[in-house]
């Protein structure tokens, strides 16, 4: 723990070299209690952002992934959800300490958010130069229209045509890759230091979402911002994460830079992901009635009443008495190469 | 020489009949404002579309949101009458049939929709939604409809003791299963199927996959596989038809789409779609710029011309018809007039 490094020391030195871990969440539990009982959604993850990089996040509905965002915004909504356990660091302040005004200042600051539909988080009966610009005035306590000024200056640096024009616009009068572009514009104005991009592109048409990935690349090389790519599209992952963290049932089950997630993949789950996506280049020279997917069987398990041992052991098709009987530990197999099986030596080996 | 363009998109020379075919088919919805009804615009939903699935073949439409994909799809089931062109079932023109004529026609003609949530009455049990087909058709009552539903809950890999079980009781797939189960219950030649599997998660989406192409070679299906995930189509597909602003731009066999796309469109919709493979990051690639048009005013000539890297001055003017530009294998743009462009980027490099 690295508490004695206060949020004021933090500040005074935002040089942070490359590589170096900016946000870390430390074994963090978030449950949900309900009349039904408590849903573990996140239970004991731990992770880190480093300076510079961008994180992809992946797993299906369920896994946890955008729960982990939200609390380390801490916008969980209580009740009835709460982080029951575990710390969020930001160069090493532990977030979880700070006061609900403190924590003001960090969102939108130092750590930015933009999600899957752009039009439910923004403000349909406000203009997005003002949207932007409210921002803007708020954190770097700029008056209304330098603030303004800056707010067009970013919308020409998200590429919308005719920035100027388009500071007017209500969200409704823009497309959804627009409104997208717009929210990047509103995160990334008071220059955060991580950027969590929930589901971003998931909305949005294939060449509208090729755009706006190109888009948070050049912009990621500009700012430097560290960006946390949370998504369940394995292509978005491996064309833009540095690293990869794969989430089941509120757990991390595997992490590894993204080279080496998709050339040798070591949980189970990891493997079963990507043999059951349909791959372009495969899929269009393949006979169409002669290859079957490699499907996962079953379904994610509720996360109020998991199974004893590794959640993914009823769907596992390595599964052993061993899986039944306790959960396996996260071992780093190979160095940056974390995988909780029991068998992953095993299947490690097979691959290679 | 082929007299239309129909008539050699759909390939028929005395050989096997297409199952479908559709020539020509639009589908506009006027846009009515006050209280009198006035007609102040036109979305050209669906203008000028032909195609068609031969017995046991899955074609592909592939689009992004508003090119009219789903309304081709539900036109063609007679589901939206359509406002011009034809739709030939075995050869016979079903166009103008009302809905008493088109019954002996939809047991042959089913549906599967995207949204596993909304397409199924939250009122009726999984077995009364999978049987309802078999009441209104008047094919089976009693103890000869619970056990065709039984086994029908069995081919879609549900459990007969969930019959009696309502639809918040399933998961999304098995849902969606539901909703395969229940297009299957008449027995159809053709089902078109919209989206079915985009609101699944990956390992279900998988399995829903592998259940269409297994029924597919079981029952000898044709399908009409409506989406925008072009890996999705390109595994599932024999054939696929890209479409844009309504109309179709590309229509081929689905190697030939991947390993030499005609139409400027479709090469960036391949270009664009993330590959989930640790070399992707390096590739090279066209980004389009700018947004789809709207359908309501779309641009003149070439609907794509807006966003094309290779436009031309008369793209602005003149609609480039689908044209057979290699045997089998139909583009619609002005860049093959002079014989086949391939690569398309030759032109501008």
């Amino acid at each position: 723990m690295n508490q004695e490094v206060s949020l004021a020391e933090a500040a005074e030195n935002p040089e942070v070299t490359p590589g170096e871990n900016l946000l870390e969440i430390d074994d963090l539990r978030t449950h949900f209690f309900s009349k039904a009982g408590v849903v573990r959604a996140v239970d004991g993850v731990s992770y880190a952002v480093r300076s510079g990089e961008t994180l992809g996040v992946v797993g299906e509905s369920g896994c946890g992934k955008s729960v982990t965002a939200l609390s380390i915004l801490r916008l969980v909504a209580n009740p009835p959800g709460r982080i029951v356990g575990g710390a969020i660091r930001l160069e090493g302040a532990n977030l979880l300490d700070l006061s609900e005004s403190e924590m003001e200042t960090i969102r939108g600051n130092e750590i930015s958010m933009i999600f899957q539909e752009p039009m439910t988080s923004l403000n349909p009966l406000m203009t997005v130069g003002r949207q932007i610009s409210e921002a803007i005035a708020l954190h770097q306590r700029l008056g209304p229209r330098e603030a303004m000024e800056k707010a067009i200056e970013m919308l020409r640096r998200v590429s919308i045509p005719e920035p100027q024009r388009r500071a007017h616009a209500y969200p409704h009068q823009l497309s959804g890759g627009m409104r997208q572009r717009v929210m990047i514009a509103m995160a990334l104005s008071c220059n955060p230091k991580v950027l969590i991009a929930d589901e971003p592109t998931t909305a949005l048409d294939v060449t509208i979402q090729a755009q706006i990935l190109e888009l948070m690349r050049e912009l990621q090389e500009d700012f430097g911002t560290a960006i946390m790519l949370i998504t369940h599209d394995m292509g978005v992952v491996a064309e833009n994460a540095d690293r990869v963290v794969v989430m089941y049932a509120g757990r991390k089950v595997e992490e590894a830079s993204a080279k080496t997630l998709f050339e040798n993949p070591g949980h189970p789950y990891t493997r079963g992901l990507l043999g059951s996506i349909p791959k372009l280049d495969v899929a269009a020279r393949i006979d169409t009635h002669r290859h079957r997917l490699n499907e996962i069987k079953g379904i994610v398990p509720s996360l109020s009443h998991l199974p004893a041992g590794c959640t993914f052991a009823p769907r596992c098709e390595f599964a052993t008495e061993a899986c039944r009987t306790a959960y396996p530990p996260l071992i780093e197999h190979r160095p940056g190469h974390t995988i909780a099986c029991w068998h992953a030596d095993r299947l490690l080996a097979e691959a290679s | 020489m082929s007299a239309s363009p129909e008539a050699a998109a759909n390939g028929s020379n005395g050989v096997a009949p297409p199952l479908v075919e559709v020539r020509g088919l639009k589908k506009h919805f006027p846009i009515v404002k006050g209280l009198f009804g006035r007609t102040v615009g036109t979305v050209y939903a669906v203008d000028g579309v032909s195609f068609h699935i031969d017995p046991g073949e899955t074609l592909g439409l592939v689009g992004e949101s508003g090119c009219g994909k789903s309304t081709a799809g539900r036109t063609l089931l007679k589901l939206l009458e359509p406002t011009g062109g034809r739709i030939l079932l075995n050869g016979k023109d079903i166009t103008g049939h009302d809905a008493e004529q088109m019954l002996p026609y939809r047991r042959r003609m089913q549906m599967i929709y995207q949204d596993p949530y909304a397409s199924l009455n939250p009122r009726m049990s999984a077995g009364e939604i999978v049987g309802e087909p078999l009441i209104i058709h008047r094919i089976a009552a009693g103890d000869e409809r619970r056990d065709r539903v039984a086994a029908l809950f069995e081919r879609v890999g549900l459990r007969p003791e969930h019959m009696a079980s309502y639809p918040h009781e399933f998961s999304g797939g098995q849902r969606q299963r539901i909703g395969i189960a229940r297009a299957l219950a008449l027995s159809p030649e053709l089902v078109v199927g919209d989206e079915p599997v985009s609101a699944l998660d990956v390992s279900i989406q998988a399995q829903i996959i592998n259940l269409l192409m297994d029924l597919q070679d079981e029952l000898k299906l044709s399908y009409l596989f409506v989406a925008h995930d072009l890996a999705v189509v390109e595994h599932l597909s024999h054939r696929v038809a890209v479409m844009y602003l309504g109309r179709i731009v590309e229509l081929t066999d689905k190697t030939s789409l991947f390993e030499m796309p005609l139409h400027p469109y479709s090469e960036a919709l391949l270009a664009a779609v993330p590959i989930p493979k640790a070399s992707a990051r390096s590739r090279k690639r066209v980004i389009l710029k700018g947004d789809v048009p709207s359908p309501i005013n779309p641009p003149s000539g070439c609907h794509f011309h807006t966003r094309c890297l290779y436009a031309m001055a008369r793209c602005r003017q003149e609609v480039p018809e689908l044209r057979e530009v290699v045997p089998g294998h139909f583009a619609s743009c002005h860049l093959h007039d002079g014989g086949v462009k391939f690569p398309l980027g030759e032109l501008v490099a």
